[in-house]
């Protein structure tokens, strides 16, 4: 700690000189120093430097079919890591996420085997998601509950009810058109026609979280709940819409799996979220909440399906990768936590030399001149 | 008011929260999901006495076996506010090394196979709760990454190779099928984990610590309980327990391969959460996680017994995770309206 | 009326505890300069000070939580050096606070004996031993508590007593009591002394912290006075009146520091009435006016920060109202309070005044961060630069803006709180112990800042529980005692018997 106890300092000295010192702490790196060095803009070199390694190394990596391909399989994680990003800032999580996309899937299935127009397929399964987010959202925001257990009860809920609607069928008779639509590109450049969508909804999310005050309101809250309480911020709402957004845009992603596919199944998407949460975590946003970024997430999604898909261009199997995410991740979270625990260390050694008398758990501050009253 | 009594008299004050026996039982965090379980099975035999019948009976339990153990070790690592989403590629492991180890060493004693496999697991665990201790990062975290690291080395190691049930020792399968006193002799395996854990959890000082950790984290540093070592033993049994699931899957199951015990992690902790395990840590049994683990496993027989869609299983377990949560949170703040109003001043 | 402390001579007279001359400073922060105390066997030692006497930092260093900078330490006439607080609970040193932490989800013996339960011959924990050995160490006390009862839900007068349980079971000969009674009813404080008194007779020595003096003459032997941080001096209850007492505490000159200037008073800005929650307080009436800086006095547990965060939205209300220039305020919503024109400047820096992990700027701009927003997005730029003309006004001393504001100085910490909220530019201002934990330069700081938005017409309520603040700044004094107000004082009125007095008013009352 390196302010003593506030309760403890006296209010009525008689001797103490009125220097109000401030430590020459590591504070943080200001200005552009800050911004070029933090976690997530290492992680947009990371993404950079691998991609132009790839490009430059592998064959067939830089050419519009395997953008597109890559781009196609990146898009489901992309979407939702978007509100999971909000949602893990403000301290809570969401492991239904994929369950809920599996869910629209099977929905989809059902309604349009059923004679529906694709039309109202589309926003009965979307709503869904919409629903499905709400109910998280009571749960979570509204009555306080764990949402790390929550979310694991929704996560086979929701999945469950995909079972129950569609059960073991496989729907796949999509109208052609529109699953063409979804793999169709941009003239010749090779990306997606519906990365237009996807970069909609990422700016979307990007600036409501950078550049609103509900975006500034959610940094507070994710570093501590009662100071934002004290500014006027809405806790539950704030995190009740959370996890609407999150649903509604897991349903997207859900309709793109189906649609993209042309299948519509009830284990569609089994097993996203944790990749969500691996990319994103990778990208720089704490787990504990207050920290992180959209540009990070995209950024640890992308270096990931990057990777994923170079390696399977190399017919490299999939291992690699799983290990190489899973190594990734582990050193991403341990390695900043043991720099800051030898800094502090050399930190207080540094200090407890200039103070014989400091206890290890007294940890007194030092200034320059290390003021000693003695009688 | 005086404040002043000369002589020290005992003062009772009011106990209102004198526990009888009966009411202090009827509170147990066990309860729920042991009235849950028999519920359930009542209503499923009285709608198809065939549930209950002799083969009936031993499915259930097989079923439940590996589900137990591996409910037990979790339920120790949420008990002090941790988890570890890791145990469903432990156990791919360890259940691979198995297959691996009869068919490279032909004639090895069942023994020293059980044996191995639970050092490897002991070892996958321990490097995750190092992992955790070491770098104080959230074990969510961690195990996460070890979920993957341990799945590739698994993917890895195995291949496309599958064992199959003719590459082990009959012996070693019997141990699936035979039964001592109705019990399968794997389910009587589990049985003796759950009681010696239990035992261990509710007797002995370190099991204790355990408690005290997840219940205060700060507190329990603040009063000398050894925290780091605690943690790292409660991730060393689980790993270790994981490693003996996985041994017990190659028995019972007829195949193993690269993908073996993918996706566990979240029916176990839905297990112990609704066995009455807190996932805040400090409160729970590892025998209510046995019980949680046998009544989501019975869920599945039940269905098929009543012939329902066996496609309702996973949403019914979604919807008990949820119950039991609720639940837990209504004890709570009845306990801290309680707790409030007796603490009130007139005003 | 009391029970008459032992005649000297039976006493034994080697302490149990001895401190001399001791010094703590943090920095350039002295928090004591003399500390004296003495603690004889089977003695009830009262320390009393206001705040900021000293006497956490006093006690931190007998419980082996701080070591000395300067000064002689001895336990049972052997000079000690704590290194943790193992080391001083191994002396036999043992703290009970006003909150005491126990595992919720262990039974009370558990508590009691965690790391030490009682083995049986297996080697497994012995329960009924356990409990049998509670139920002794309870018998000791005089006291009735369920050992197999879950420690959830207990309230603290039980959880204090368990602690005192636990420290007999750890042989301590000195406990210390901090402030134990802010939070018991007084059926629980009756017990509480019981159970002190069988310590005193079991030789034991009780070194207890309080303010409230009805309870200090009642139960203690002797009472050491400390103010400033040093040592005044120790009197026998017997031969000294609460009047000296209060008068050594408060000392003389109390003026000096507190530059108020008496500002032209204007309408009314703050209206309260009858504002009532449930069993934390009630019928609260006041108002404040355009200019006035109003004190809220009274002991700690008063119920005055509850008020406070009722009137703010911070917590809902049963009854009454809350108006702000005549307009009725929503209740439980600060967001509408802020955009009527309120601020509140928290108790808890740390925790409720600042996010301590964003920096200086973030911040500062926290509060305003609608007001900044056009077509709902908010410019860096713009934020940026409000927030640096506020804390430059305010001189809050950073190496930089972008510095997280957990490196600041207590301070300079409590000049960004104020900063976000005077840069909302509000008509009423709520601040709550605005100079605790502060350097005396900063100090007067404060103190001049708020004298100074009193005169341009901000409407201030001040809680403050030093009497030399209250007395320095304020233009009336409100004194709240168990959630009601119990005395609304003119300046001319206000002197520190009288609120002393009001603060304790229902306990002489009944005695």
């Amino acid at each position: 700690m390196s302010n003593p106890p506030t309760e403890l300092l006296p209010t009525a000295t008689n001797r103490s000189g009125a220097r109000t010192a401030v430590l020459p702490q590591a504070g943080g790196r200001i200005g552009l120093a800050r911004i070029l060095l933090s976690r997530d803009t290492v992680m947009i070199y990371a993404l950079v430097v691998f991609v132009i390694f790839a490009a430059l190394f592998i064959p067939r990596f830089a050419s519009p079919v395997s953008t597109g391909f890559l781009l196609l399989d990146v898009i489901p994680a992309l979407l939702i890591a978007l509100p999971m990003t909000l949602v893990i800032i403000t301290g809570e999580i969401d492991l239904s996420v994929a369950s809920i996309a599996g869910l629209t899937s099977a929905l989809m299935g059902v309604l349009w085997s059923a004679g529906l127009d694709i039309g109202p397929v589309l926003i009965i399964s979307l709503l869904a998601g919409v629903l499905a987010g709400a109910f998280n959202g009571l749960l979570v925001a509204v009555l306080g509950l764990p949402s790390l257990a929550v979310t694991i009860g929704t996560l086979a809920l929701f999945r469950g009810l995909a079972l129950v609607v569609i059960g073991d069928n496989a729907v796949a008779n999509f109208p052609p058109e529109l699953t063409s639509f979804f793999t169709s590109k941009i003239g010749g450049t090779g990306i997606p026609t519906v990365m237009i969508g996807v970069a909609v909804v990422a700016v979307f999310f990007g600036v409501l979280l950078h550049f609103t005050p509900f975006g500034r309101g959610l940094f507070a809250l994710g570093y501590s709940k009662e100071a934002a309480t004290f500014v006027g911020i809405k806790v539950m709402r704030a995190k009740f819409w959370l996890y609407v957004a999150s649903g509604s845009v897991s349903a997207l992603a859900g309709i793109y799996w189906t649609l993209r596919y042309s299948s519509a199944r009830s284990d569609n998407a089994s097993g996203l979220e944790l990749t969500v949460i691996a990319a994103v975590l990778l990208g720089g946003v704490s787990i504990f909440g207050g920290k992180g970024s959209i540009p990070g997430a995209i950024a640890g999604v992308l270096l990931i399906g990057t990777i994923n898909f170079t390696l399977r261009l190399n017919r490299i199997s999939d291992v690699v990768l799983i290990i190489v995410t899973g190594t990734l991740l582990i050193a991403s979270v341990v390695a900043p936590s043991i720099i800051e625990g030898i800094s502090k260390w050399r930190h207080t050694r540094r200090h407890r030399r200039q103070l014989p008398q400091a206890s290890a758990l007294g940890e007194t501050r030092a200034t320059a001149s290390g003021v000693q009253e003695r009688k | 008011m005086t404040l002043g009594t000369p002589t020290p008299e005992k003062t009772a004050v009011p106990n209102r929260h004198a526990s009888s026996g009966l009411a202090s039982i009827l509170r147990l965090r066990e309860v729920p999901v042991t009235l849950a379980l028999i519920l359930l099975v009542t209503v499923t035999y009285l709608a198809n006495p065939l549930f209950l019948s002799q083969q009936g009976t031993k499915d259930l339990l097989l079923n439940a076996t590996i589900v137990i153990i591996l409910a037990v070790g979790q339920a120790m690592v949420i008990i002090t506010r941790n988890v570890d989403l890791s145990i469903g590629s432990i156990l791919g492991i360890v259940a691979f090394s198995t297959g691996t180890l009869f068919v490279a060493v032909p004639g090895i004693p069942i023994v020293l196979v059980f044996l191995a496999g639970m050092a490897l697991g002991a070892l996958l665990g321990t490097i995750n709760g190092l992992l955790v201790t070491v770098a104080k990062v959230p074990s969510l975290v961690i195990t996460l990454g070890t979920l993957y690291v341990y799945r590739g080395l698994n993917n890895a190691w195995a291949g496309g190779t599958q064992y199959f049930a003719g590459d082990r020792p009959s012996s070693f399968g019997a141990l699936s099928v035979d039964t001592l006193a109705g019990f399968p002799l794997i389910t009587l395996i589990a049985i003796v984990v759950v009681i010696i854990v239990a035992v261990f959890m509710a007797s002995t000082r370190p099991g204790r610590d355990l408690y005290a950790i997840g219940s205060d984290p700060e507190a329990a540093k603040l009063f000398g309980i050894p925290v780091t070592r605690r943690v790292l033993l409660a991730f060393f049994s689980n790993g270790i327990l994981a490693g003996l699931a996985g041994v017990l899957y190659a028995s019972r199951f007829n195949s193993v391969g690269a993908t073996t015990g993918t996706g566990l992690e979240f029916d176990i902790i839905a297990a112990a959460v609704v066995g009455g395990v807190a996932i805040f840590g400090g409160s729970g049994t590892v025998v209510g996680a046995a019980i949680g683990a046998l009544l989501l496993t019975t869920i599945t027989s039940a269905l098929t017994a009543v012939r329902v869609d066996k496609f309702w299983q996973q949403a019914i377990v979604g919807l008990l995770i949820l119950a039991a949560i609720i639940i837990d949170r209504v004890a709570r703040i009845r306990t801290a309206k309680k707790l409030r109003l007796s603490e009130a001043r007139d005003v | 009326m009391n029970s008459s402390p032992q005649p000297r001579d039976e006493r034994s007279t080697t302490p149990l505890l001895s401190l001399r001359g001791a010094a703590k400073a943090f920095g350039p922060v002295v928090a004591l300069a003399d500390g004296v105390v003495e603690i004889l066997p089977g003695e009830i030692h009262a320390l009393v000070g206001e705040n900021g006497a000293g006497k956490s930092t006093l006690v931190k260093i007998l419980a082996g939580l701080y070591n000395l900078d300067a000064g002689e330490f001895l336990v049972n006439e052997h000079p000690v050096v704590f290194r943790s607080v193992a080391d001083s609970k191994a002396a036999g040193i043992s703290v009970i606070y006003q909150e005491p932490t126990l595992f919720p989800d262990l039974t009370v013996a558990e508590n009691i004996f965690i790391g030490r339960q009682p083995k049986n011959a297996l080697g497994l924990i012995n329960r009924s031993a356990m409990r049998k050995q509670a139920r002794a160490l309870f018998e000791q006390l005089g006291v009735r508590i369920d050992p197999d009862r879950l420690a959830e839900g207990l309230s603290i007068a039980d959880q204090q007593i368990i602690e005192i349980a636990k420290a007999i079971s750890l042989d301590a000969s000195v406990l210390i009591m901090d402030e134990p009674t802010a939070a018991l009813s007084g059926i629980e404080v009756e017990r509480l002394f019981q159970v002190a008194r069988a310590l005193r007779t079991s030789g034991a020595g009780i070194l207890f912290i309080s303010h409230r003096f009805d309870e200090v003459f009642a139960l203690c032997d002797r009472i050491t006075v400390m103010r400033d941080g040093e040592y005044i001096t120790t009197h026998e209850t017997g031969s000294v009146t609460v009047e000296q007492i209060v008068r050594e505490m408060v000392g003389r000159d109390i003026g000096a520091l507190f530059p108020k200037v008496v500002a032209d008073v204007g309408p009314n800005v703050l209206k309260v009435s009858g504002l009532s929650r449930a069993g934390v307080f009630a019928d609260i009436s006041f108002e404040v006016k355009a200019g006035e800086i109003v004190a809220l006095a009274g002991l700690v547990g008063a119920g005055r920060t509850e008020v406070a965060r009722a009137v703010f939205g911070i917590d809902p209300y049963d009854r009454g109202s809350v108006e702000l220039h005549g307009a009725r305020v929503k209740q439980n919503n600060p967001q509408a309070a802020i955009d009527a024109g309120m601020g509140f400047v928290p108790e808890d820096r740390r925790k409720q005044g600042l996010v301590m992990d964003l920096s200086v700027a973030r911040n500062a701009a926290l509060t305003l961060r609608n007001r900044l927003s056009r077509f709902g997005l908010i410019n860096a730029a713009t934020e940026r630069r409000t927030a640096e003309d506020w804390t430059t006004r305010l001189q809050v001393k950073t190496g930089s803006q972008e510095y997280k504001v957990s490196t600041l100085s207590g301070g300079n910490q409590q000049k960004v709180v104020l900063a976000k909220w005077l840069a909302t530019e509000p008509t009423f201002l709520i601040v709550d112990e605005p100079t605790r934990g502060i350097d005396v330069g900063t100090k007067s700081e404060v103190h001049r800042l708020l004298s100074d938005l009193a005169g341009r017409g901000i409407a201030i309520l001040m809680i403050s529980s030093e009497l030399p603040e209250v007395l320095g700044m304020a233009d009336r004094v409100l004194v709240m005692h168990e959630g009601r107000i119990t005395a609304q004082l003119d300046r001319v009125d206000a002197t520190a018997e009288s609120i002393m007095h009001a603060a304790t008013a229902r306990l002489e009352r009944s005695l």
